[in-house]
C-alpha cells in the first residue's frame, strides 16, 4: 500500500465516522438553538437506534421496516422525555436541566443494560457485497450507507427547516422564543418537535453505524461527546456547521489514529474541544460558540 | 453560619467521627464513612466553584486522579515520604487546575465545562496509556499507607479518623475563607458578576483562585484514597465519576458548605440503600443492573422536584 492509498484510506474511513458524528451532533445544534439545554442523553438516543434496529431484525423485520420503526421509537422517547423530565421544569437553570438529562442518560443506558445484557451485538450491513475501491481506498458496503443516508437526512432537514411551515417555526424559535411567541407559534410544542426530532437523528445514526462497530449498552456515551463536539467544533447553533464540524472530527481522529497513536484516537475529540474554547477565548475563532443565555 | 456555631458543628462531627472509629467494627461501614469523606471533599471544591463562580466543571474527575497518581507514583516508584508526596499532590491539583482555568475563565458560559470535560477525558487516556509511569490498564499497586512515627493509618477506624479530620480541616479552613474579605467578595461575585467587578473586585481572579483551590481539595481526597486502597488503576477516574460529582454538589446544593458532603453522603447511600433494597423487591432479577436505572431516575425526580437541592430545602423552609 502506498502513502497515498494509506490516505486516502484513513480519509476515506475518517469521512465515515465523521457522517455519523454530524448526524449526532445535528441532534444537539436542533435542541440546543430551541431549547437552550444541552440534552446529555442524546448518545443515548444513538444506542438505542442500534440496538433495536438489531432486536426488530432478529425478530423479523426486514432492514428497512425496522430502520423506519426505530426511528419512530427513538422520536417518540425523545418526545417522551421532553414531557416527562425537561417540560416540567423548563425555567429552571440551563446547569438543573443538564443534571436532569444526566439522570434520564444514566436511566436509558441502565434500562439498555437490563433489556440487552453487556454482550455487544453484530448487525448485518443494509446490503451484502464486496467493498468497493476507490482512488486507492477500501469502503465497505455499509459505509457508503452512512454516507448516503447522512447525506439523505441533511438534505431532508434543509427541505423541512427552509421550504415548510413547521420547520421556519423551529426556526423562530431557535431565533427568538418571544418573538414567535407572539407571532403565534406553539412554542412548548416546538420544544417537543425538536427533542423528537433529534431523538429520530440519534437513532439514525446508531442505526447505520451499528453494522460497523458492533452494538452494545455502552457505545452511547462516547458517541454523544462526540457528536457534541462535532457540534460545538460548528458553533452549537449552526447545522451546516455541526455537519462540517463531524466530519473535520472523523477525519482528525483517523489522521491521528493512523498516523500517531491508536491508543488517544478517543482523545482526539476532547483536544479539539479544548483547543476549540482556547480558540476562542483568545478572542481568535471567526465563528462564535454560543454561549448560555444568548438570545 | 455564625463562627460560633460553625466551630461547634464541626467539633461534634468530630466527636461522632471520632466515637464511630473507635465502636464501629464493620469495615463494610467504614468504608462507607470514608468514601463519603473522600467524595466530600472534592464536591466541596466543585460546589465552591458551580456556587461561587457559577460555573460547572466536568473533569473533576481529574483532579481527584492526579491527587492519586501523583501521590502514589512519588511513594510506590520513588520512595518519597507519604506525607511530602500528599503535599506535592494538592499543589499539582491546584496548579493543573490553575493551568485549564487560566484561558477559559475570562469568558463566561460553556466554555469552562467544555474545557474541564475535555482535559477530564484526556487525563484518563494518558492514565491509561502512559503505562510505564501508570502503570497503565492494570493499575499501580505497592502504594504505602501514611504512617505519622511507628503509627500507621492502615486500619479502616484509623483511616476513618484521617479522611474525616482532613475533611473538617478543609471545611473548617473554607469556613474562615467565606467569612473573611475573600468570602465578602465571592458572595458579590455571587450575587451579581458585573456589580462586583464594578465595586473593584478582579472577578476573573478570584473565579480562577476558586477553581485551583477546587483542584487542590479534591486532589488531596484523590491522595488520600491512593494511600488508603493502596492500589490505583484507572477506571475510577473517568468521566462517569466526574459527573458523580457534580450529581453530589447539585443534591446537596451549593448553599451551605456542608451541601457537597451532604451531596457525596446521599450519593454513596444511595447507591448502597438501592443494592440492599433491590433483591427484597425483585426476587428473580436481584441483578446490579437495576441499580442504575433506579440511581438514574432517582436523581432526574429529585431535580424535577427539588431543584435547589436538599441544602435549598432547608434554606427555604428555615
Amino acid at each position: 500500500m502506498t502513502a497515498a492509498d494509506q490516505l486516502a484510506q484513513y480519509l476515506a474511513s475518517g469521512l465515515v465516522v465523521g457522517g455519523v458524528y454530524a448526524l449526532i451532533g445535528l441532534g444537539f445544534v436542533i435542541v440546543y438553538s430551541v431549547t437552550r439545554v444541552i440534552n446529555f442523553a442524546q448518545g443515548e438516543f444513538v444506542m438505542l437506534g442500534a440496538l433495536l434496529m438489531v432486536t426488530f431484525e432478529a425478530r423479523g423485520l426486514g432492514a428497512g421496516a425496522a430502520f423506519a420503526l426505530t426511528i419512530v421509537c427513538a422520536a417518540a422517547l425523545g418526545a417522551l422525555l421532553e414531557r416527562a423530565a425537561v417540560h416540567p421544569i423548563a425555567n429552571a437553570p440551563g446547569l438543573t436541566i443538564l443534571i436532569v438529562t444526566i439522570g434520564a442518560s444514566i436511566a436509558l443506558r441502565g434500562a439498555a443494560l437490563v433489556v440487552w445484557g453487556t454482550d455487544p451485538f453484530a448487525l448485518p450491513a443494509f446490503s451484502a457485497g464486496p467493498p468497493f475501491h476507490l482512488l486507492g481506498a477500501t469502503i465497505v458496503r455499509q459505509g457508503i450507507w452512512v454516507l448516503g443516508v447522512a447525506a439523505a437526512v441533511f438534505a431532508g432537514l434543509w427541505f423541512f427547516f427552509t421550504r415548510t411551515y413547521p420547520g421556519t417555526a423551529v426556526r423562530g424559535c431557535a431565533i427568538n422564543a418571544r418573538a414567535a411567541r407572539l407571532m403565534g407559534i406553539p412554542v412548548e410544542r416546538m420544544w417537543l418537535l425538536a427533542f423528537a426530532l433529534s431523538g429520530a437523528l440519534g437513532a439514525v445514526a446508531g442505526a447505520v453505524i451499528a453494522p460497523i462497530t458492533y452494538a452494545t449498552y455502552d457505545m452511547g456515551l462516547m458517541l454523544g461527546l462526540k457528536g457534541f463536539v462535532a457540534a460545538v467544533l460548528g458553533g452549537l447553533v449552526s447545522p451546516p456547521g455541526a455537519i462540517a464540524g463531524g466530519f473535520l472530527l472523523g477525519v482528525l481522529e483517523s489522521l491521528s489514529a493512523g498516523y500517531l497513536s491508536s491508543g488517544y484516537k478517543d482523545a482526539v475529540a476532547f483536544v479539539v474541544l479544548i483547543v476549540i474554547g482556547l480558540v476562542q477565548a483568545a478572542g481568535w475563532l471567526p465563528w462564535r460558540v454560543a454561549e448560555e443565555g444568548e438570545a | 453560619m455564625t463562627a460560633g456555631r460553625r466551630w461547634a458543628l464541626l467539633a461534634a462531627a468530630a466527636v461522632l467521627i471520632g466515637a464511630a472509629g473507635g465502636m464501629v467494627r464493620s469495615s463494610y461501614v467504614l468504608g462507607m464513612l470514608i468514601f463519603i469523606a473522600l467524595n466530600g471533599m472534592a464536591a466541596l471544591g466543585l460546589s465552591l466553584v458551580m456556587g461561587f463562580a457559577g460555573q460547572v466543571s466536568l473533569g473533576q474527575a481529574a483532579f481527584y486522579a492526579i491527587g492519586a497518581y501523583v501521590s502514589g507514583v512519588l511513594t510506590a516508584s520513588y520512595g518519597w515520604n507519604g506525607w511530602l508526596s500528599m503535599a506535592a499532590a494538592v499543589l499539582a491539583g491546584a496548579v493543573s487546575a490553575f493551568l485549564v482555568g487560566l484561558p477559559v475563565f475570562r469568558l463566561s458560559g460553556l466554555l469552562l465545562a467544555m474545557a474541564t470535560l475535555g482535559f477530564g477525558i484526556i487525563v484518563y487516556y494518558v492514565l491509561v496509556n502512559w503505562s510505564a509511569v501508570t502503570g497503565g490498564p492494570s493499575g499501580l499497586t505497592g502504594i504505602p499507607p501514611l504512617a505519622v512515627g511507628g503509627f500507621r493509618f492502615d486500619t479502616d477506624a484509623r483511616m476513618l479518623w484521617l479522611a474525616w479530620g482532613c475533611l473538617l480541616a478543609v471545611l473548617g479552613l473554607a469556613g474562615n475563607v467565606v467569612d473573611s474579605r475573600i468570602g465578602r467578595a465571592l458572595r458579590a461575585l455571587h450575587g451579581s458578576p458585573a456589580a462586583a467587578e464594578a465595586a473593584g473586585i478582579a472577578t476573573t481572579r478570584l473565579k480562577l483562585g476558586v477553581f485551583a483551590a477546587a483542584g487542590a481539595t479534591t486532589a488531596l481526597a484523590g491522595a488520600l484514597y491512593a494511600h488508603y486502597l493502596t492500589f490505583i488503576n484507572p477506571s475510577p477516574f473517568g468521566f462517569a465519576f466526574s459527573v458523580e460529582l457534580v450529581v453530589m454538589v447539585v443534591l446537596g446544593g451549593t448553599a451551605s458548605l456542608w451541601g457537597g458532603v451532604l451531596g457525596a453522603a446521599i450519593v454513596v447511600l444511595l447507591a448502597e440503600g438501592i443494592r440492599a433494597l433491590l433483591p427484597l423487591l425483585s426476587a428473580s432479577h436481584a441483578g446490579a443492573e437495576y441499580e442504575i436505572v433506579v440511581f438514574g431516575l432517582v436523581l432526574m425526580t429529585f431535580m424535577i422536584l427539588l431543584p435547589g437541592g436538599l441544602a435549598g430545602l432547608a434554606r427555604r423552609s428555615a
